[in-house]
């Protein structure tokens, strides 16, 4: 049952993500746009256990940032210590849009602050950033690969099943789509689309355009187990007692065809939510001040930032395990439903 | 032969098809090249007008294909707006580069995957082989950008290899050999960043190819006749595990493509992929068509290619064929 195990470890893997994701408010001390001017590019923050006077603590605390404005520098420096505070009131937010609250999973006392994987530009929140970047990212390719399944499955199924001039058009429209590389077919088609669009528009106009550029491979799986299962022998009986296409094709078709798709839908995730952080870099995809995994690791374009702040990197270092999950439910899913007859 | 000569034709219908969706998405898009002028308040409506007027862009949609396809047939793919002259000078040498990158890239990743694909296929299961794959599955895991970006970041910190453009800039006068040598320099990084994210899929598909043709029937008998352990794997477990390979061959160009899209546009070489990018954001539309046409020209022809060399190598094929 090596199979279950590795599924079983990757989904539950992913699930923590997207419930990390989902309650990006609570985890996230901070809100993604809010900015503290006066410390751009700082570090992650240092969280110590033991204070200047080698006492020790048992909660984490951090230090305020010295403040440099007013300082003289022959005073001798009283840094005041703050300890991580769980369960804090702060910024208001929303949960899946709906719910307000405002409780933090953790967060220090003001004006001191805890920056997790630093800050970027505008002295924003790294960490808090990357979570609610999950959100977009992860919730884009969710959608996007969902499209593409259904959009693909529906046109592949009536293909298979009724064939004639409907199977010659989708077969010839699979052929198009599967021409050119999927991120030229990408480009070209970003291109024709307005640039400079509000936030959540360009969200949905990003989830449209990768929904329909990877239809045609599902289509052209789906058609083909239709093609073969409208043949067998249950289907041919359903079909004598008089079922309708319509029953034909929801009762006895597509269920066959439900391994292939859920196959597909977990290979595309993974490459969609690639697709919208690549798109994302190249300054198309989802626009500021919304954060998403592309947004952040676009930063790393600038010279400086790529040489001198290695902290910039921490998201990117954190993308990889999700990966490695993705694929692992792919792999699982596509080693399983080959070994099982169709 | 029949066969291929109905392969051809098929591949230009299909061309041909993918170029006129291309200007019917673009009918679609809102604004042109010359938006950003309209900001400008020196620049007069009639400017403009006259402008787009003078590049055609005020025709119909049907009227400016009819020019396209005249001026594709001789040669010039339309107008860039942007650079001011024919698209196709300028796609040329962008899609040399690229080939340039993607060739190499591919013949450094098979180089890689075939031999380490053999023997993880020969000793499969064993504990060398788990390790191998999980290595290799990690690597399949980072994302194709962050890997770039590592590439990135290891030439500017350690200045073993220079970044950016395939020639270094005092170089124009000298030889043709001390030239090569120069662009070969620059090619490193790219090329083996592009071939570092292809490797394990091909890796991967080197080994299953592999561990089919070796646990078939026919390898069982040419094993108890004794035939010596290399020439087996490599005289009878290689060929026999071509046609796979050929095939992945023909169905990676794209993904290869793509892939190298994104490693020239961090890595700056010039190739296919910036001007795409460059174009997308500027709206030099005729060269975005341009570009998606050239690719997908490669994928077809890559594909041909491939049929052409199945063709050659599987005899089952040819006696059908």
């Amino acid at each position: 049952m090596r199979y279950r195990n590795k599924l079983g470890a990757a989904v539950l893997f992913l699930m923590l993500i997207h419930g990390l994701a989902l309650f990006a408010g609570f985890f996230a001390p901070y809100n993604f746009a809010e900015q503290t001017r006066d410390r751009p590019f700082a570090p992650p923050t240092r969280l110590h256990f033991v204070d200047d006077q080698g006492r020790t603590h048992l909660v984490p605390f951090v230090y305020d940032a010295a403040d440099m404005s007013d300082s003289s520098l022959h005073a001798p420096v009283t840094r005041s210590l703050r300890p991580i505070q769980f369960l804090v009131r702060g910024t208001p937010y929303k949960i899946a849009g709906v719910f307000s609250a405002n409780v933090h999973l953790f967060g220090v006392q003001e004006p001191a602050r805890i920056f997790l994987f630093g800050t970027d530009a505008l002295g924003r929140d790294q960490f808090s950033r990357f979570l609610y970047g999950a959100q977009i990212s992860l919730m884009a390719g969710s959608l996007a690969a969902g499209l593409s399944v259904a959009l693909g499955g529906a046109l592949g199924a009536v293909a298979g099943f009724y064939g004639g001039h409907i199977d010659e058009c989708v077969t010839r429209m699979t052929e198009l789509f599967l021409a050119a590389p999927w991120l030229y077919l990408l480009l070209g088609v970003r291109a024709a689309l307005p640039l400079h669009v509000p936030e959540w528009q360009s969200f949905v106009l990003l989830v449209g355009v990768l929904g329909l550029i990877g239809w045609a491979r599902p289509a052209r799986l789906v058609r083909g187990i239709v093609l073969s299962v409208k043949e067998r022998q249950f289907v041919l009986a359903a079909r004598g007692f008089g079922a309708s296409d319509a029953h034909l094709l929801c009762r006895h078709v597509l269920p066959e065809t439900y391994g292939v798709i859920l196959t597909q839908f977990s290979i595309l995730v993974p490459q969609y939510v690639l697709a919208e952080v690549t798109l994302t870099f190249f300054g198309v995809g989802v626009g500021e001040p919304v954060p998403s995994w592309g947004s952040l690791l676009s930063v790393l374009q600038q010279y400086s930032v790529l040489v001198s702040y290695w902290w910039m990197f921490i998201p990117a270092i954190f993308l990889v395990p999700i990966f490695f999950a993705y694929f692992q439910i792919s792999d699982a899913l596509q080693e399983h439903f080959q070994s099982v007859p169709l | 032969m029949r066969y291929f000569a109905r392969r051809l034709v098929h591949a230009l219908v299909l061309l041909g098809a993918l170029s006129f969706v291309s200007f019917l998405l673009l009918e679609a898009a809102p604004g042109d090249y010359f938006d950003e002028m309209r900001l400008n308040p020196e620049i007069s409506d009639q400017t403009i007008a006259r402008l787009r007027a003078s590049y055609g862009l005020d025709r119909p949609l049907l009227v400016r294909y009819e020019r396209w396809l005249r001026s594709t047939m001789h040669g010039q793919m339309g107008y860039s707006v942007a650079y001011n002259e024919p698209v196709w000078p300028i796609l040329r040498v962008r899609a040399r580069n690229t080939l340039v990158l993607a060739g190499t890239a591919t013949a450094l990743a098979w180089l890689a995957a075939i031999p380490f694909g053999i023997l993880s296929a020969v000793k499969h299961d064993s504990l060398g082989d788990r390790i191998g794959g999980f290595v290799v599955s990690a690597v399949l895991a980072v994302p194709e950008l962050v890997i770039c970006l590592a590439m990135l970041v290891l030439a500017l910190r350690t200045g073993w290899f220079p970044v950016g453009g395939m020639e270094s800039a005092k170089i124009a006068g000298s030889s043709f050999w001390s030239r090569l040598g120069d662009t070969g320099y620059h090619l490193v990084l790219p090329a083996l960043g592009l071939a570092l994210i292809t490797f394990p899929v091909m890796l991967r598909h080197v080994r299953s190819a592999m561990i089919e043709s070796l646990e078939s029937p026919f390898l069982r008998v040419a094993r108890a006749h004794g035939i010596p352990r290399m020439r087996l794997l490599f005289r009878y477990a290689l060929p026999a595990a071509a046609n796979p390979l050929i095939s992945l061959f023909s169905f990676s160009i794209g993904t290869m493509l793509s892939s190298s899209l994104l490693v020239e546009v961090v890595l700056s070489w010039p190739g296919l992929g910036p001007l795409l990018v460059e174009s997308t954001l500027s709206r030099d539309l005729y060269v975005v068509v341009g570009g998606v046409m050239l690719s997908s020209m490669f994928v077809i022809g890559g594909s041909l290619l491939a049929d052409l060399a199945l063709f050659a190598s599987d005899p089952r094929i040819r006696v059908r064929g």
